[in-house]
């Protein structure tokens, strides 16, 4: 090895800290500035539509795919859950205020079992206008689910505007969900 | 009063820690013995400035003393004494304390065991030892100080998070600090080496003792950690390839790669410069794990709150040692060059195998960790890496190691026969081959592979030992009269090789565990793993800061109740805490574990599970930390004995 070689060689650690360093400072400045937040949980279907898919339903019923919510009459809920997620039994009480006050909800249960489903809603109620299940839980993949349960706001022309992880609250009902409803409807 | 003291204490270590390392660097070109003289005794009253601050720390949380601050958010009065201790070194800022006092310690350690060290180099070390510690000292003081008071002070602290107050986890840290910090003098040893641009065997012979105990250390916090993870969190896991795990998972790797490099430089005096890098990396990547996770970059479980701008003075801190420490590597490393020659296969080729599988695990883990923030900074795209990454990335690049692992340590140094070391390996071979066929047989393949795997390297280290006392060749007696005269650092690097195994053993294990998560009302049973499992009875016990429901579990084969456990939900008044304390039995070989996740209808939802193989994950560790020990105590003795030859009446070897 020539001496300029084997001095680049060892100068290539240093390059790689420097790199590194550069890079921690950015985010720390951005973490300063609130520009980053390392611990927020974004959705890659903000602003886009639902990726493809073709869910069957449970207990007869039809389920739904990608196409379905491409063009709703007024703007509407996915919300997904599952009948082994305690969270979801806390929310479904607000499922159903919501569906009442006329609020149009689809559901998708992740990997679940017809029959825990079905005691599942029959026990805390169904407040889903269409019901879908995703037993092999890709379509969660696809769409970025991080947990159950997890709801995301579609517009009229099918986008999604919204994702909010966890069971929804009076607090994000009044705060996230009310303002896009009065904005897209 | 107490409180003020510590933090005098504290503003004076960092006057001495500086003075330390200025006098240090600076000492040995002066060419005066007395600024020789001076580091180590500057060293030993930095070292007692920290202890004195410590301990005041430790008084106020004693007497639960909820004015100062740091005290009253994370202790209460209803805190047991333990947790009381060892609560301080739970928060923020106690732990920077912490990390501060072992990092001095450790420089009283070079200051009062290296008296066998050239002056200069000593002196060296203690500058680098001392300037490190001079920074973090300021960072303690200036933005993160233990000692603040808050008036009016409350009634009672907020108290500890309920999940910390364990006794695995009140020992975790200061053991894993341990092992981080002590890579600091190895860290200061290679630095010391550039400056006075020469390596050579001694350099290898001082520098290994010291990254040996860190790695030790490193080893037992690891061990205790994931311990404490698997029968505190309730998941039965053991390792969750968190950003904080791989924080200390890192330098482990890049330190077993020293500890085997700097054989080659003691042995052979080749490897120097990448025996340099590896140990700077070490450190660096200690020092990294244990701020950077800190500063909230990395998205993590264990989180310490932190504001940005401790982020923006410790990645100064770190800008100023990892950066300067590489720009003087790239500078005077180059006219470091090797001096022992050797063939493709001999000893020196085993351990350079093991130094790239090492580092290219390291580096893998390396970027699955660091690769969601950097994608999100210079992409925008936010993603996360979790587990499947790690597991079938580090898995393939485990398998070379274990396999070769088997083989270094019979290969001979300069040039060895590969034929003649796979002759005496047919044993372990053979025993590795017929673990695998019959698991292959009725278990999953990865299962199979890795039981085959761990035997394999139990086994061939066994077989090096066997072969050193030439068991079975000279008569039992006179063999077992060799393994007594074996150089201790031989029986430590097998035991090291054996808990490996052993470990290896217990994951693999550990992937044919059964799990149930089921309803049952006291009298219902179930069957899980060949046993019958019967809820007895709920009931209501009491706890010092909690109160608690236990349920009793009665484990039974073939009607024969031969185990009852009582895994509880504790409920912390103080924090509306609710946690569940797992009821684990072991036997050595399996372990019966027993969640109570809920309590619903009169009912209990149990996790009941069987995990075979799990304790041997943490023997393994054991076993592995004591391999450190047994050969540390050969190094000891052998590293001084050129040197008590000399004196009068002093022990020979």
């Amino acid at each position: 090895m020539s001496p300029l070689r084997r001095r680049l060689l060892f100068g290539a650690p240093l390059a790689v800290a420097v790199a590194g360093g550069a890079g921690f400072y950015t985010i720390l400045r951005r973490m300063q500035n609130d520009q980053y937040d390392p611990h927020a949980l974004p959705s890659p279907l903000i602003g886009k539509r639902p990726p493809a898919f073709t869910l069957p339903g449970t207990g007869g019923g039809s389920g739904f795919s990608n196409t379905d919510l491409l063009a709703p009459p007024k703007p509407m809920l996915v919300n997904w859950f599952a009948s082994w997620c305690a969270p979801c039994q806390e929310e479904a009480p607000m499922l159903q205020t919501l569906a009442a006050s006329g609020i149009t909800i689809w559901g998708i249960a992740y990997e679940d079992q017809p029959a825990a489903l079905a005691a599942y809603l029959q026990k805390y109620g169904n407040p889903y206008t269409r019901l879908a299940t995703d037993e092999s839980g890709l379509t969660a993949i696809n769409w970025g689910v991080y947990g159950v349960p997890e709801t995301y706001f579609i517009d009229k022309t099918g986008i999604v505007r919204l994702r909010y992880a966890g069971a929804l609250t009076d607090e994000v009902v009044k705060t996230q969900l009310n303002p896009l409803f009065e904005q897209y409807s | 009063m107490i409180p003020e003291l510590g933090h005098f204490c504290l503003a004076m270590a960092v006057a001495l820690a500086c003075a330390q390392g200025v006098v240090g660097i600076a000492g040995p070109s002066l060419k005066d013995p007395r600024a020789l003289a001076a580091a180590p005794v500057l060293a030993l009253l930095h070292f007692t400035a920290i202890s004195l601050s410590f301990l005041a720390l430790v008084w106020a949380g004693v007497v639960s003393d909820f004015t100062v601050e740091n005290i009253a958010d994370f202790s209460s009065a209803s805190t047991p004494l333990l947790y009381r201790i060892t609560g301080i070194w739970g928060n923020h800022d106690g732990s920077i304390l912490l990390w501060c006092l072992i990092l001095s310690l450790c420089g009283a350690a070079v200051a009062v065991g290296g008296g066998r060290l050239p002056a200069s180099l000593r002196a060296r070390v203690l500058g680098v030892l001392g300037l490190i510690s001079c920074g973090f000292l300021l960072f303690t003081l200036a933005v993160s100080n233990p000692f603040t008071r808050i008036w009016p002070p409350p009634l009672d602290g907020a108290g500890m998070n309920p999940i910390l107050q364990d006794p695995g986890l009140a020992f975790h840290p200061p053991v894993l600090y341990t092992g981080y910090v002590g890579f600091s003098v190895a860290f200061a040893f290679a630095i010391a080496a550039l400056i006075e641009g020469r390596i050579d065997a001694a350099w290898g012979r001082w520098v290994r003792p010291w990254a040996l105990i860190s790695w030790c250390f490193l080893t037992a916090g690891i061990t205790l950690g994931s311990w404490w993870s698997y029968y505190t969190l309730g998941w039965g896991g053991f390792w969750f390839w968190d950003p904080v795990e791989n924080a200390a998972l890192l330098p482990w790797l890049t330190g077993t790669a020293l500890l085997h490099c700097a054989i080659v430089v003691e042995k052979r005096e080749a490897l120097k410069a990448w025996t340099v890098l590896l140990a700077i990396a070490t450190f660096s990547l200690s020092l990294s794990g244990t701020f950077l996770v800190r500063s909230g970059i990395l998205n993590s479980v264990h989180s310490f709150a932190a504001a940005p701008d401790q982020g923006l003075f410790i990645l100064a801190l770190l800008a100023i040692t990892i950066g300067g420490s590489l720009l003087l590597f790239a500078i005077r490393a180059p006219v470091l060059a090797a001096t022992g020659i050797y063939a493709p296969i001999s000893r020196e080729s085993a351990l350079i195998l093991n130094n790239i599988f090492l580092c290219a695990i390291a580096a893998v883990v390396f970027t699955g960790t660091l690769y969601p923030p950097f994608v999100d900074l210079l992409f925008g795209i936010q993603l996360s890496v979790g587990a499947p990454f790690f597991n079938q990335t580090v898995l393939p690049l485990a398998g070379p190691i274990i396999l070769a692992m088997g083989i270094g340590p019979l290969l001979r140094w300069k040039r060895a026969d590969m034929l003649p070391v796979l002759q005496r390996l047919w044993l372990a071979g053979a025993v590795a081959v017929l673990v695998f066929i019959i698991l292959t047989a009725t278990r999953h393949i990865i299962a199979a592979l890795g039981l085959a795997g761990g035997a394999w390297v139990v086994c061939a280290a066994l077989t090096d030992i066997a072969e050193r006392i030439r068991l079975f060749r000279v008569p039992l007696g006179q063999a077992l009269g060799r393994l007594f005269t074996l150089p201790r650092a031989a029986i430590g690097a097998a035991l090291g090789h054996i808990g490996f195994g052993v470990s290896v053993l217990g994951i693999a294990a550990m992937t044919l565990a059964v799990q149930k998560v089921i309803v049952l009302k006291p009298g219902q049973s179930t069957t899980l793993g060949g046993y019958s499992w019967t809820l007895q009875d709920i009931h209501d016990a009491p706890g010092p800061d909690y109160s608690q429901r236990v349920a009793d579990v009665a484990l039974s084969d073939n009607g024969h109740v031969f185990m009852v456990l009582h895994p509880s939900r504790r409920f912390f008044t103080a924090q509306h805490v609710i946690t569940s304390d797992a009821a684990i039995r072991t036997n050595g070989f399996q372990d019966i574990y027993i969640d109570f996740a809920d309590e619903e209808d009169g009912g209990a939802e149990l996790r009941l599970s069987r995990h075979p193989g799990a304790p041997e994950i943490w023997f393994g560790g054991l076993i592995m930390a004591l391999g450190g020990v047994f050969s540390l105590s050969d190094r000891r003795l052998r590293v001084g004995a050129p040197f008590r030859k000399r004196l009068p009446g002093g022990a020979t070897v």
